[in-house]
């Protein structure tokens, strides 16, 4: 046996790859023919929509339902993003652009028009437009070379003003205090933004050496200092009086969401949402969704979640990431 | 002057000339299919984690560190049971093999943090096995007088595979969408085909009778940093992988002094890459003909010249270029060269562990290098820790020019 295997060896060689190269190239035909048709044309985005990027065909479809009625059937946009929010008659997704791979934020006025694509330095993670609909941002997740290594990757937030179409980059670029002083170490990393409703004042992540601080800052003053310890991926409530936004429960240990009052300062971690990660969207003034991964195995599920922490979660949406209601 | 006994014929060939052995072009397609499969999931992982699974990206980071010191030890027993065994083959197939099978792993453990931790160090572990095996193949096939030219060729051919993998990666985004099974399929099917590719073609030298001499022992591999010329280069290449940071520092600096878009960031690797590629095998041409040594040497002069390129704010597109060429310089003119000057110093028997205790004192000190920028970072401006990385490397070369000498003693 063992003789003849080396009498036959390049024969057997050749053999194996050829079936290996067979087996593999019907898997890909099969996979590209089975991917999801289509249905229906692409409807306009409308006040009382409920958008959310579909996981389950693997094809990133941006599909709308009802936002008082979810279980509706969905209807597709004809967007495919791997993350999406629309507020004011703006969208903005941020999507697959070339090889690398590399990606781009589209942003697209009420009529689905492109108005304007920005190349991206990484790899699409946050997406937010103010309620008017005049400020987009966006975080992205900066990789090195090969896998990553230690301190090898970064954040990096930009903001684009659709009124003057001034683009910030990075808000690196602006001046930064913590604690009075100012921040400059060159791992500083900032993500996760949400503009209030005078598009002007706005609140994000800042981080630096593991830790966090919740940072509010000015878009025309270009400063931004810090407010709060330990909160990340904020996001104002629709009154402005209240940020939602996922805190850590111990030093390495999951997230969970947490409501803060700007007001009295008080803060309610949420119960049954540990594990979340992602930047919470109001979806009225009571109530809260997010995408999170139920158990291990499965594909991200949006969730809703009273803002007062009365109830634990419920599943709104499964395989299904980036709510946006459109309120 | 080589310490090996074999092929004392081809030794006194004039340097560089003859062909490379079929055994290195094998070799170079298992590394070319093997790293398109790798190179497909590095370019997929960001977004399978970030997006399919929303996992913590930052966690997950700080995790993959610890593994990948972990797993660079695996290099010292992978290269330690090949001699023993004398079936280096054997090894490699191990460490190829664990490394396929990781790509059908992935789906299985979900988006379970831990799962895919633990996949990735199986991933890892099965690098670690295989490296400095498949090194000593290379080395033991290969007449001493043309290993920088057979070295050249096996990581010019890895580079291709590097180079294509994302493009697959993107292709099936763009046709299939982020649906994570195709992702993992075709990487498994490249491994797959890399690891026949190894079974089937790469022919390994007839361990012969044994000899009346005591098997490979661990004494034996100790005893290889007893050896002076080993010991020094040992530390030298440790010494300067202590100031070589972390690539992807170097670009996301770059990108900032020379002020391209940001946009530009995901593809600066491709440009190191491309000038590896080209540059890996005349550089090893070059390292036959003149020596290996002072080719390793300048290959990290050529780094100096790319952080002293940091420094200095614009210069835009011309300057970044400058940079990458000199970044795909330094790689051609160390990655392989090392292997190759290192080979010959490694009597027979003990080739793979030789080699293998070469390449983890590089690999530990780039490890601990990435620790130490990264809180050298937090600590002052970037333009002050570049000055500083450069203050350190001009002592790191000085110290490697006085251990190992002008010519390297060979």
């Amino acid at each position: 046996m063992r003789d003849w295997l080396a009498a036959h060896r390049i024969a057997l060689g050749v053999l194996a790859i050829v079936l290996v190269v067979l087996a593999g190239g019907g898997y890909v035909v099969g996979a590209a023919l089975d991917g999801p048709a289509e249905q229906g044309p692409a409807g306009p985005i409308a006040r009382g929509d409920l958008l959310y990027i579909d996981l389950a065909g693997g094809q990133d479809q941006v599909r709308k339902t009802r936002l008082d009625r979810p279980d509706t059937p969905a209807a597709a946009t004809g967007l495919r993003c791997q993350r999406v929010y629309s507020a004011g008659g703006t969208t903005v997704c941020l999507r697959l652009a070339g090889p690398g791979p590399s990606y781009e934020a589209a942003v697209l006025d009420s009529g689905n028009r492109v108005i304007r694509t920005v190349g991206l330095p990484g790899v699409p993670n946050r997406a937010r437009v103010s309620e008017s609909g005049n400020i987009v941002s966006w975080t992205t997740f900066v990789t090195g070379d090969s896998y990553l290594t230690p301190g090898g990757f970064s954040t990096r937030t930009g903001v684009l003003d659709l009124r003057t179409g001034t683009l910030v980059e990075s808000l690196e670029e602006f001046a930064t205090t913590v604690a009075g002083e100012p921040m400059v170490a060159v791992d500083r990393n900032f993500w996760g933004v949400t503009v209030a409703a005078d598009d002007r004042t706005f609140y994000a992540t800042l981080a630096s050496q593991n830790r966090t601080w919740l940072v509010k800052g000015d878009l025309t003053a270009r400063t931004m200092h810090d407010v709060w310890q330990g909160a990340e991926c904020p996001s104002l409530s629709p009154d402005g009086g209240r940020i939602a936004y996922k805190k850590r429960t111990s030093r390495l240990g999951p997230w969970a969401l947490a409501v803060l009052d700007l007001r009295t300062r008080q803060e309610r971690v949420l119960q049954g949402t540990a594990g979340i990660d992602d930047q919470a969207a109001w979806l009225n003034a009571d109530n809260l969704a997010y995408g999170g991964t139920p158990d291990s195995g499965k594909k991200s599920t949006i969730f809703t979640v009273p803002a007062d922490g009365s109830a634990p979660p419920e599943v709104l949406i499964e395989e299904a990431a980036s709510p946006v209601p459109l309120r | 002057m080589y310490l090996t006994r074999a092929r004392p014929d081809t030794a006194q060939q004039r340097s560089g000339s003859g062909k490379l052995p079929g055994t290195v072009f094998a070799l170079g397609t298992v590394s070319l299919l093997t790293d398109i499969s790798a190179e497909m999931i590095t370019a997929f992982m960001p977004v399978y984690l970030i997006y399919t699974l929303q996992l913590s990206y930052v966690q997950f980071g700080f995790l993959d560190g610890l593994y990948n010191g972990a797993t660079a030890m695996l290099r010292l027993v992978g290269g330690y049971v090949a001699d023993r065994s004398r079936r280096p083959k054997l090894v490699a197939l191990t460490g190829y093999g664990t490394s396929t099978l990781t790509k059908l792993a992935f789906p299985m453990v979900g988006a379970s943090g831990f799962g895919i931790g633990a996949v990735l160090a199986t991933d890892r572990a099965g690098k670690g096995l295989r490296t400095a095996p498949r090194d000593a193949l290379i080395s033991l096939a290969t007449p001493p007088d043309r290993l920088g030219r057979a070295f050249g060729v096996h990581r010019s051919m890895d580079t291709v595979g590097a180079l294509l993998g994302p493009l697959v990666t993107f292709w099936i985004l763009h046709e299939l969408g982020s649906g994570s099974s195709p992702v993992f399929v075709v990487s498994f099917c490249f491994a797959l085909l890399g690891l026949i590719v190894l079974a089937a073609f790469v022919r390994e030298r007839d361990p012969g009778p044994r000899r009346t001499e005591a098997p490979v022992s661990l004494r034996a591999c100790a005893g290889l940093l007893a050896d002076r010329r080993i010991r020094r280069i040992t530390l030298a290449a440790g010494l300067l992988g202590l100031v070589t940071v972390s690539d992807a520092f170097v670009y996301l600096v770059l990108q900032r002094t020379t002020g391209v878009p940001f946009e530009v960031l995901p593809l600066l690797p491709l440009g190191t890459a491309l000038v590896f590629l080209l540059a890996a095998t005349p550089v090893g041409l070059l390292a036959d003909r003149i020596g290996r040594w002072p080719v390793f040497f300048a290959g990290h002069v050529a780094l100096l010249g790319v952080y002293l390129l940091l420094l200095p704010d614009g210069g835009g597109y011309p300057m970044l270029a400058a940079a990458l060429v000199l970044h795909g310089l330094f790689y051609a003119a160390t990655d392989g060269v090392l292997m190759a000057y290192a080979g010959p110093l490694v009597p027979q028997r003990l080739r793979a562990s030789g080699l293998a205790v070469v390449q983890t004192g590089q690999a530990v000190a780039r490890l601990l290098s990435s620790v130490l920028f990264g809180l050298l970072l937090a600590a002052v401006s970037m333009g002050s820790a570049v000055l500083i990385v450069l203050t350190a490397f001009v002592l790191a070369l000085t110290g490697a020019a006085v251990l190992v000498g002008r010519k390297g003693d060979s």
